[in-house]
């Protein structure tokens, strides 16, 4: 192992996304040595593709909005399920991640006094969305960016090294988390350039590695999101909650093929934009559930007045959180009312003038034009539901983001699980990557101090399995070849673990992961070990089946549908099923089991912000038993 | 012409570019024209006569400053005394030549159509070296809104030409010839030119930090950016009109055309 | 529907390479990225081409089309006729890794040279007041993407990789005029901007603006704008006479 290139860091972070690149920052500003890791070049983690907003309760267009007024949104969102905590720091803490942006240089869209101009985004009660046109996301990622070259510039002056105390290591996976006991002691991966192999020793370690889309077929995620860090921290002996909840936001491209599953920003939406099917009809007024009646339009009149006038009329329906829209897209295409390809009509072009659109929506202009030879101005554009983001994750504690089960091991943004319940409101997951991006980065300076130079050590022999490990795919022999396997997990996932989910279809799908794990775990690639996707693809195999198997297990389990899980079979939520999480881990032996755990509960003043109507739609009857008899009313308005 | 484009350590492609469309189709003919513009221009500024067609003065030789100008032709008195021998041209197109020569827009025609520099998008330069207007002579480039300014003298000077235009050939007010269009949609274009210029477009607003401080320039800025947006347009459109203005001139001093009158 | 189209694509390393061909087939509303994912999942495993959002969003997969520096996920196989042979080059201008795979570090050297953001002393977050005129302009640069084809199509290092230490591109001439717009900005970035980023070595050619796939005015917007500040400061004999009287400060921007 002496000949593998080494580096000694404080902290080490995994993932330069939104929450990677603020975890970072934070941790260099607390004085760590910091490193980032990113599989793709610097600055182009998937929060590019973000394009609605940041939510955050900044009230810059209605003074109504506050903390509390967000919180309540975000655990209706996720159907209660969510960690109240996480959910009450996200809300209280969002506004100040926003401001900070700007003092780094960011520049979003301005209201005409001066201020950020806030847009309006399914399941947000008040416009709450910080934004830049339909690009946000470029515009969070740039800004970070920029404020870590900033930091470097800095350390530049001080000490004549950019890299002194922050560096960038881009196009850098890693593959195995090194553990010295209990503790986190390192991580071990390869340049994706030379192949060669890298050791980094660090008490503390930072995941923010994303999503796990791409285990599914129709998927709006990059081919980065192959659930590295769900299963980095599986197998360091952490563990993964709400793994069911897979999100599929309800409007995708649908048409070419090629472009299948690419995003169509919420904005479309919140900016006017309508659902109709083949019959010119708006379906969404039919797919009101009841715990959101009161909230929404029941007219197209209504509806339509609201844009104008949000105070005295209420919300359209296509504006209800994502899971509801997928849903209700689903069922009108499996009905016959689907448009020609397949998914739905998704209309601005009757609604808004030709240069409005343009100016509000330029990316999305541009994708269809570009990708689609369709002129959203003009017509109609065709959506379908597509994998976006899946609300579990590692099981973290809410204050700091310390993985349970492994000290030093921190985890944020996506790859973290519990903010966002069962289904997540859209705005909500940039705000989260800067919340818990910062906090993680904090507790894991916090982490390093405390250790006061009783720093663990990394194992030789640790380093050597796992480039064995590494290296296993440059095997000889006619076995399969990575591409094959991938494809057949992501239809398996796609058709048998989809937005709707049948017991049976989930038992089928799980004996298919076993033969994959099996298939995969033979697979050999060609050529040497210099940018061979075949090898990355065949090492992202293990982690995309792991995270899968828990994908497939704990939405077997859990006999109840609920925000991002739907079972056929069990249509209802359930509030006993509501008071459990479904926690995922692996033995022993490598097999992963998933066990019920009891969901904290909210304290009173949190409560005491529903209106007690309304938490009798969640809650069991022995949970509102005890609570008081007159809640403090619906809140702050 | 061998490639530059590779160079230690890059992809080795022989190929000077890989472009398969008709790159060059585009600086060829910009080099054609502004080639026969020049031609013509020198010519007609050397040429020193059958420049004045009562009442239409050439573009090339207005104002006309040198007592040896064609009599009547001197609008603005013979400033520039007799001492001039040459042409009277001379002594005045340095301003509007100056004007183009360092025009943002005719920058990129001449560099890509003359100086092959590059002769295209991804087509490799011939040049071993490059310093770009780093020195001396392409440093004065930086000139250019000297020359802004001057073309807007100019512009008000040949506006003038063309208003004189509106007498007969006794310099009676209130009449008006083909000659007379001819000259006013020079004029009109020139000044489109001129006022469409990236040095305006940075005067009247550009070099402000607060748009939202200033509502009267960043009004002029928002016109001049719209009218800047079609620089190039107007850069052929009034290099055309000044040549045939001046040819029109010649064809009536020569007698080979008489001009229209319309009243 | 489907097709089999020619592809001639680039591979080999620093050490050399050549073009080489395959068929392969082409459905409808496929674009060149589509088709050099089916060559190396059925041909070619260890083509190496970067990607990632497959939606023209992020910039990663810039290569050379048909000679032309191009985002190969904006690319599509309808631009091109069913028998012409399409040719994929890594990006010229930057050292090749593998294949379509270059190593474009100089942009990230050039993006720590330009002076960060600096906002006024003692504004908090969140009392940043700007109007929405005044962020306009620098919007639209920050559109970029970073996909790098201008700083690839830019002849002064793509021809001449002797400028590379002296010139940062256009790119962060772009970045050097957003900072230099910001309404909140408080650096004065036009003298280096001159001596150190290499300014002057632009000549107006404007590939830089015809390749953006974002479609950001890099010229006329950016380079133009910011060569005038330089001029105003360092060549306007008005501006310089005023200083030395020291009448009308120093050439320094208007607010």
């Amino acid at each position: 192992m002496g000949e593998h290139e080494r580096h000694v860091y404080d902290v080490v972070v995994i993932g330069a996304g939104g929450a990677g690149l603020r975890a970072a920052i934070e941790a260099r500003q607390r004085g760590m040595r910091t490193a980032v890791i990113c599989k793709s070049l610097f600055g182009k983690a998937h929060t590019v593709m973000a394009e609605g907003g940041i939510a955050a309760a900044m009230a810059n267009v209605n003074s109504h909005d506050d903390w509390q007024v967000h919180f309540r949104d975000t655990m209706r969102g996720g159907k209660f399920l969510n960690s109240w905590r996480m959910a009450q720091l996200h809300a209280q803490e969002a506004p100040q991640r926003v401001w900070e942006l700007e003092a780094w240089g960011a520049l979003f869209d301005r209201t005409p006094d001066g201020r950020i101009s806030q847009r309006n985004f399914g399941g947000h009660e008040y416009p709450r969305l910080a934004h830049v046109g339909d690009r946000t996301g470029l515009e969070l990622i740039r800004t970070l960016q920029q404020r870590i070259v900033a930091l470097q510039q800095e350390d530049f002056r001080q000490h004549g090294d950019y890299e002194a105390r922050l560096r960038v290591f881009a196009e850098c996976t890693i593959t195995e988390l090194l553990k010295d006991g209990p503790r986190v002691a390192g991580a071990f991966g390869y340049w994706r350039e030379s192949g060669r192999f890298v050791v980094f020793e660090a008490p503390a370690v930072i995941l923010a590695t994303g999503g796990i889309g791409k285990s599914y077929k129709v998927t709006s995620n990059s081919w980065e999101y192959t659930g590295d860090g769900h299963a980095l921290a599986l197998l360091a002996g952490g563990s993964l909650v709400n793994m069911e909840f897979v999100q599929f936001h309800p409007t995708g491209m649908v048409w070419p093929p090629s472009v299948k599953g690419i995003l169509v920003t919420e904005s479309v939406r919140g900016d006017g934009g309508v659902l109709r099917n083949s019959e010119g009809k708006r379906f969404m007024f039919d797919y009101v559930p009841d715990v959101f009646r009161a909230k929404y339009a029941e007219t197209e009149e209504e509806a339509d007045r609201w844009y104008a006038d949000p105070d005295s009329n209420r919300r359209p329906p296509e504006l209800l959180p994502r899971d509801e829209v997928a849903r209700a897209i689903n069922s009108e295409v499996k009905e016959g009312r689907g448009s020609p390809h397949g998914g739905v009509l998704l209309d601005v072009s009757s609604r808004l003038p030709a240069d409005v659109i343009r100016r509000k929506l330029p990316s999305m202009y541009h994708q269809f034009k570009e990708l689609a030879d369709v002129d959203i101005t003009a017509e109609p554009m065709e959506v379908g539901p597509t994998c976006h983001y899946v609300m579990g994750g590692v099981e973290v504690d809410p204050d700091t983001e310390g993985a349970v089960g492994v000290p030093g091991l921190f985890a944020a943004g996506e790859v973290a699980g519990g903010m966002h319940g069962s289904n997540r409101l859209g705005g909500n997951s940039l705000s989260d990557l800067l919340v818990f991006g910062r906090r993680a980065g904090l507790a894991a300076a916090a982490w390093v101090e405390s250790l006061a130079g009783d720093s663990p050590a990394v194992a030789a022999d640790d380093v050597t399995a796992a480039e064995r490990t590494a290296l296993a795919p440059f095997r000889d022999g006619t076995a399969d070849n990575p591409y094959a396997v991938h494809q057949e997990l992501q239809q398996t996932m796609n058709d048998l673990v989809g937005i709707i989910r049948r017991a049976g279809e989930m038992e089928e799908a799980l004996d298919r992961l076993e033969r994959l794990r099996k298939r995969a775990a033979e697979v050999a690639v060609e050529g040497h070990r210099q940018f061979n996707p075949g090898w990355h693809l065949a090492l992202d195999l293990r982690n995309m089946l792991l995270v899968s198997e828990c994908v497939a297990r704990a939405a077997l389990q859990r006999e109840e549908s609920r925000g991002g899980h739907t079972r056929e079979d069990f249509p209802k939520a359930s509030a006993q099923w509501r008071r459990w999480n479904l926690v995922c881990r692996l033995d022993a032996t490598g097999q992963v089991s998933v066990d019920r755990k009891p969901l904290a509960s909210m304290p009173p003043e949190l409560l005491g912000l529903f209106e007690r109507k309304e938490l009798a739609s969640y809650l069991a009857e022995d949970e509102l038993a005890g609570l008081p008899e007159q809640p403090t009313g619906g809140g702050p308005r | 012409m061998s490639s530059v484009t590779s160079a230690p350590g890059r992809a080795e492609v022989e190929a000077r570019t890989l472009r398969s469309d008709r790159w060059w189709v585009s600086p060829a003919v910009t080099f054609g024209v502004l080639f026969l513009f020049v031609v013509y221009a020198t010519w007609r500024a050397f040429e020193d006569r059958h420049y004045f067609a009562e009442p239409y003065l050439s573009p090339f030789y207005s104002p006309c400053l040198a007592t040896s100008c064609a009599p009547g032709s001197s609008d603005f008195g013979a400033a520039a005394g007799d001492w001039w021998r040459l042409s009277p041209a001379l002594l005045i197109l340095v301003f509007p030549l100056g004007f183009r020569l360092t025009c943002y827009y005719y920058r990129k025609a001449y560099y890509r159509a003359f100086w092959l520099s590059p002769p295209a998008c991804a087509v490799a330069e011939p040049h071993r070296r490059y310093s770009g207007e780093t020195r001396f002579p392409l440093v004065l480039q930086n000139a250019h809104r000297y020359f802004f300014y001057a073309a807007l003298v100019f512009n008000v000077i040949l506006t003038w030409d063309a208003i004189l235009g509106f007498r007969n050939e006794d310099g009676e007010w209130g009449h008006m010839g083909l000659g007379t269009v001819v000259l006013l949609a020079n004029a009109a274009l020139l000044t489109v030119y001129t006022l469409s210029c990236h040095s305006c477009r940075h005067v009247v607003g550009g070099r402000l930090k607060h748009f939202s401080r200033h509502p009267v320039r960043y009004r002029l800025w928002t016109y001049v950016s719209r009218l800047n947006a079609r620089h190039m347009l107007f850069a052929w459109l009034s290099l055309f009109s000044v040549a045939i203005a001046d040819l029109y001139v010649r064809l009536l001093a020569t007698d080979m055309f008489s001009d229209p009158r319309f009243f | 529907m489907t097709y089999s189209a020619h592809f001639r694509i680039w591979r080999g390393s620093a050490a050399g390479g050549s073009l080489q061909d395959f068929d392969v087939d082409v459905s409808e509303g496929e674009v060149v990225l589509d088709i050099v994912h089916r060559i190396q999942a059925t041909q070619a495993p260890d083509l190496a081409v970067r990607w990632n959002c497959k939606a023209g969003k992020c910039g990663s997969c810039s290569a050379e089309v048909n000679g032309r520096p191009r985002l190969m996920c904006m690319t599509r196989m309808s631009v091109f006729t069913e028998d012409e042979a399409v040719t994929v080059t890594p990006l010229r201008a930057f050292p090749v890794l593998r294949d379509l795979v270059t190593d474009v570090s100089f942009n990230y050297t050039k993006a720590r040279e330009v002076p960060s953001f600096a906002p006024p002393e003692g504004l908090a977050p969140g009392e940043f007041r700007m109007q929405q005129v005044d962020v306009d302009r620098s919007q639209e640069f920050r559109k970029c993407i970073e996909c790098f084809l201008c700083q690839n199509v830019c002849h002064v290092i793509r021809d001449h990789e002797d400028n590379k230490p002296a010139f940062a591109g256009p790119r962060f001439f772009a970045r050097l005029a957003e900072l230099e717009m910001h309404p909140l900005d408080t650096v004065d970035r036009r003298k280096r901007s001159q001596e150190q980023h290499g300014i002057g070595m632009c000549n107006i050619t404007k590939c830089c603006s015809e390749v953006c796939p974002e479609g950001i005015k890099i010229t006329d917007n950016a380079i133009i704008p910011m060569k005038e500040r330089v001029a105003d400061r360092k060549y306007d004999p008005v501006r310089w006479l005023g200083a030395r009287i020291g009448r009308r400060g120093d050439g320094g921007a208007e607010v």
